[in-house]
């Protein structure tokens, strides 16, 4: 038998992380400030879950007139549209966007400025861009359209960057050494490596355009998302809830089929 | 294998098989196909189009400079608000997303019953929209910073519940296994067999999510949901531009110094 | 029934396992395993070894058959019967399996799973006993001044210690270990088997061990059992297995260095 166990302090087993412990003591006091803060009681909460049953009582069952269906079809196919048009030319410019802001193949000044344009267009809600759009160019799908482009452009060109500044250059120096030209090195050194992440991202864009697309007719850019505000504030409920299942079930076919989308491409 | 001299069938070198370019074929039609058809079909006025510059110009001027006295009174304090409503509303999306994304991995969850409930859950939330989700609690709790942590957190759920239940199920399940065998109940299971290894995965979602949630509860003011978007939302229907200019501002340098401390964090623990 | 014998730690009856229908891993194995010392299992990769040892703690279940573990039929249990009945049996397993972002002292406390509620576990309220039991077990592994260190600092060999001290700590009646050494070095292997057996034989506990090393098998096994294509085809002393018995366990002669 092994000699008889020395006693061992449970501080020996477990040495204690004061750090961690340090970050959720400050978390669970933060949780209780910001609560008052905000008067977030549990006594509002469940004045608000009296109501609630109201709420859902008006909302079912949802409203399927054929009046009604032709709003929501014409303002689902809207906002198709949107996201179609915004994905696709928010793809188009985000590969060159992409490609200037990579560090390891511009110039610093290039990659600085470029990379100053994506934090631009990432900054802002695209709501917040719809607004200015619908100043500038006037109520309508294109204000949805331009604002969901700058939407796009934000996104795909940081990661495709990102996936261009982790590709490895090994590939890329190889290609450089067979004598190819810059174009001959990008189509068959740098792309090929990134051509599966940037579908990836695309067909991720386009799911997230289809989502913001449904919003941005809130304030004025196209789309169901004016139906659905103006049911809402005429407390048209059982119309919202059919507009709501329509776009769950819109996102989810486009979620399966970016799903097979990225798949083709790999 | 051959014998020298004996002739081979040509070999021809394809990138890929003919199933998979009919396929990419497909997708470049059909992708061909919706962009003319919303093009065509998609109603943009003609007049607004050639108004745009001379409008943009206009508005531009007429947001700067900002109205700087403005901030004290009523912009810092949304700020504030704002902020707590993201962070609120990114830890209640972490709790109640936990036990969907267990229901939703495969590896944990074997009912195939479950994993659809809790994905159609998920994807629910995700479809719509934090300024959706606002106008909902909005109705049911009235305006005001509830709702906006409401919204935030029912939003969320779908993201941080997604890419949980991604990490889960790429744990490695040899731990697993061992843990199994020596008899540790299914609680005892996920606390020491698979929470050490998405630990890490959780609090990156966790971080990329309350990033994300900054941005969005910056909105939810537009319809009523508290934050910052109140007091842009006032401006805008008084139509005070230069007021519109310096809350725009501030969210952008907000949004700024937010993403620097999440690198910075991201550099440091992760 | 027979009860199992005295001198038997295990009994398989008709054990037979296909994971496909129709193509049968494990043929109708009968086998009594003796209730000390080290059984080794040796066998050409494929033939059903691991699924054998996996079955006797469940982590595979057999399709038909008995095993027969003091008194208790293993095949029949489920829920906390079974959870129970694993805690009695301790595992080495081949990739060592350790949760690697928790250090070797929680690691080796995970062998007390099956007998802590979750909640201590969570809260690393081990008791006492416990966490002196396994600084106990970490001394004789030779792992003192690692306990807290993360599981994944360590080296191969120094994680299977850690293995064996999680086995151990779950204070078994009897110990499997599948393949513990084929990611080994070779003389890292022999101290791993040998530590094994010296522990197991210090506690009064029979080991199993799957193996495909023959040689490490012979030198540590009081006995050896030869599986060929899901039967048992050799059940002896390890001095008595012959380059004969050899072939027909692994098939063909070339691998047979010369003696």
């Amino acid at each position: 038998m092994s000699p008889a166990a020395l006693h061992h302090s449970r501080a020996e087993a477990f040495p204690a992380n004061w750090w961690k412990r340090a970050g959720f003591a400050l978390l669970f006091l933060y949780v209780l400030y910001a609560m008052s803060t905000l008067e977030i009681t549990w006594a509002r909460f469940v004045a608000g879950l009296g109501h609630a049953d109201e709420f859902f009582a008006r909302m079912w069952p949802p409203n399927f007139e054929a009046t009604k269906l032709d709003l929501l079809t014409t303002g689902m196919i809207e906002s198709i549209q949107i996201a179609i048009l915004a994905t696709f030319v928010g793809v188009l410019l985000s590969l060159p966007l992409g490609l200037l802001a990579a560090r390891n193949l511009m110039p610093e000044w290039v990659s600085w400025a470029a990379r100053g344009v994506i934090a631009l267009c990432r900054s802002f809600h695209p709501i917040v861009v719809a607004i200015l759009f619908v100043k500038a160019v006037g109520f309508g799908a294109l204000a949805g359209i331009l604002a969901l482009i700058v939407a796009s452009m934000g996104f795909i060109s940081k990661l495709f960057a990102e996936a261009i500044e982790e590709m490895s250059l090994k590939q890329v120096e190889a290609v450089r050494a067979t004598g190819a030209s810059f174009w001959g090195v990008l189509v068959m050194g740098v792309l090929p490596q990134v051509m599966a992440r940037f579908i990836g991202f695309a067909a991720y864009q386009l799911d997230s355009n289809l989502r913001n697309s449904t919003m941005v007719g809130i304030v004025g850019g196209g789309g169901i998302g004016a139906t659905l505000f103006t049911a809402y504030q005429r407390f048209d409920y059982d119309f919202v809830l059919t507009i709501l299942l329509a776009i769950i079930a819109i996102i989810m076919v486009s979620e399966i089929a970016s799903g097979w989308l990225r798949k083709v491409f790999q | 294998m051959s014998v020298e001299g004996t002739p081979h069938p040509i070999r021809k070198w394809e990138a890929h098989s003919r199933g998979e370019r009919l396929a990419r074929f497909a997708v470049y039609l059909g992708t061909a196909a919706a962009v003319v058809w919303s093009a065509r079909y998609v109603e943009i006025i003609p007049e607004f189009l050639y108004d745009a510059p001379q409008q943009t110009v206009d508005l531009f001027r007429r947001m700067w400079p900002f109205d700087w006295s403005h901030y004290p009174k009523a912009v810092h304090a949304a700020l504030i608000e704002t902020f707590h409503i993201a962070t609120l509303g990114t830890l209640l999306a972490l709790v109640l997303a936990a036990p969907v994304a267990l229901m939703a991995a495969r590896n944990v969850s074997r009912s195939r019953a479950l994993n659809l409930a809790a994905t159609f859950i998920l994807v629910s939330s995700r479809s719509v929209n934090s300024l959706i989700w606002a106008l909902l609690f909005v109705a049911i709790f009235g305006p005001g910073a509830l709702a906006g942590v409401l919204a935030i957190a029912f939003r969320s759920i779908g993201f941080v519940g997604k890419l949980l239940a991604e990490a889960i199920e790429e744990a490695r399940e040899g731990p697993i296994e061992a843990l199994k065998a020596t008899g540790a109940s299914p609680a005892s299971l996920l606390i020491k067999g698979y929470w050490p290894q998405i630990e890490p995965s959780f609090w990156a979602v966790a971080l990329f999510r309350w990033d994300i949630n900054i941005r969005e509860s910056a909105v939810l003011g537009l319809v009523g949901a508290g934050g910052i978007g109140v007091a842009l939302d006032a401006a805008l229907s008084n139509l005070y531009w230069d007021q519109v200019g310096l809350i725009l501002a501030v969210i952008f340098a907000v949004v700024i110094i937010v993403e620097i401390v999440t690198s910075a964090i991201r550099k440091r623990i992760i | 029934m027979t009860a199992a014998n005295e001198n038997s730690a295990l009994e398989l009856r008709a054990l037979s396992k296909s994971y496909v229908p129709g193509k049968p891993v494990l043929r109708d194995i009968s086998l009594t395993i003796p209730a000390n010392g080290i059984t080794a299992i040796i066998g050409p990769s494929g033939t059903g070894k691991s699924t054998l040892v996996r079955c006797i703690n469940r982590l595979v279940t057999p399709t038909s058959g008995a095993i027969l573990f003091k008194g208790l039929d293993l095949t029949q249990l489920s829920g906390k019967a079974l959870r129970m009945a694993r805690r009695r049996i301790g595992m080495v397993h081949q990739e060592y399996n350790l949760v690697e972002r928790l250090s070797v002292m929680e690691n080796v406390l995970t062998g007390r799973l099956g007998y802590v509620p979750a909640w201590r576990a969570f809260l690393r309220r081990f008791p006492q006993a416990d966490i002196d039991r396994a600084f106990g077990l970490l001394d004789a592994v030779g792992l003192a001044d690692f306990a807290t260190r993360r599981a994944d600092q360590l080296s191969g060999g120094q994680r299977q210690r850690v293995g064996i001290a999680r086995a151990l700590m779950q204070d078994p009646e009897l110990l499997l270990a599948d393949e513990p050494t084929s990611s080994l070095d070779p003389k890292t292997s022999v101290e791993i088997v040998e530590l094994m057996q010296k522990l197991a034989a210090e506690r009064g506990i029979p080991v199993i061990i799957n193996i495909h090393d023959v040689e490490l098998g012979k030198r540590f096994a009081n006995r050896v059992i030869g599986m060929s294509q899901g039967t048992v085809v050799f059940d002896g002393l390890p001095e008595n297995l012959t380059d004969r018995d050899l072939a027909t366990i692994y098939g063909g002669e070339s691998w047979i260095a010369a003696a």
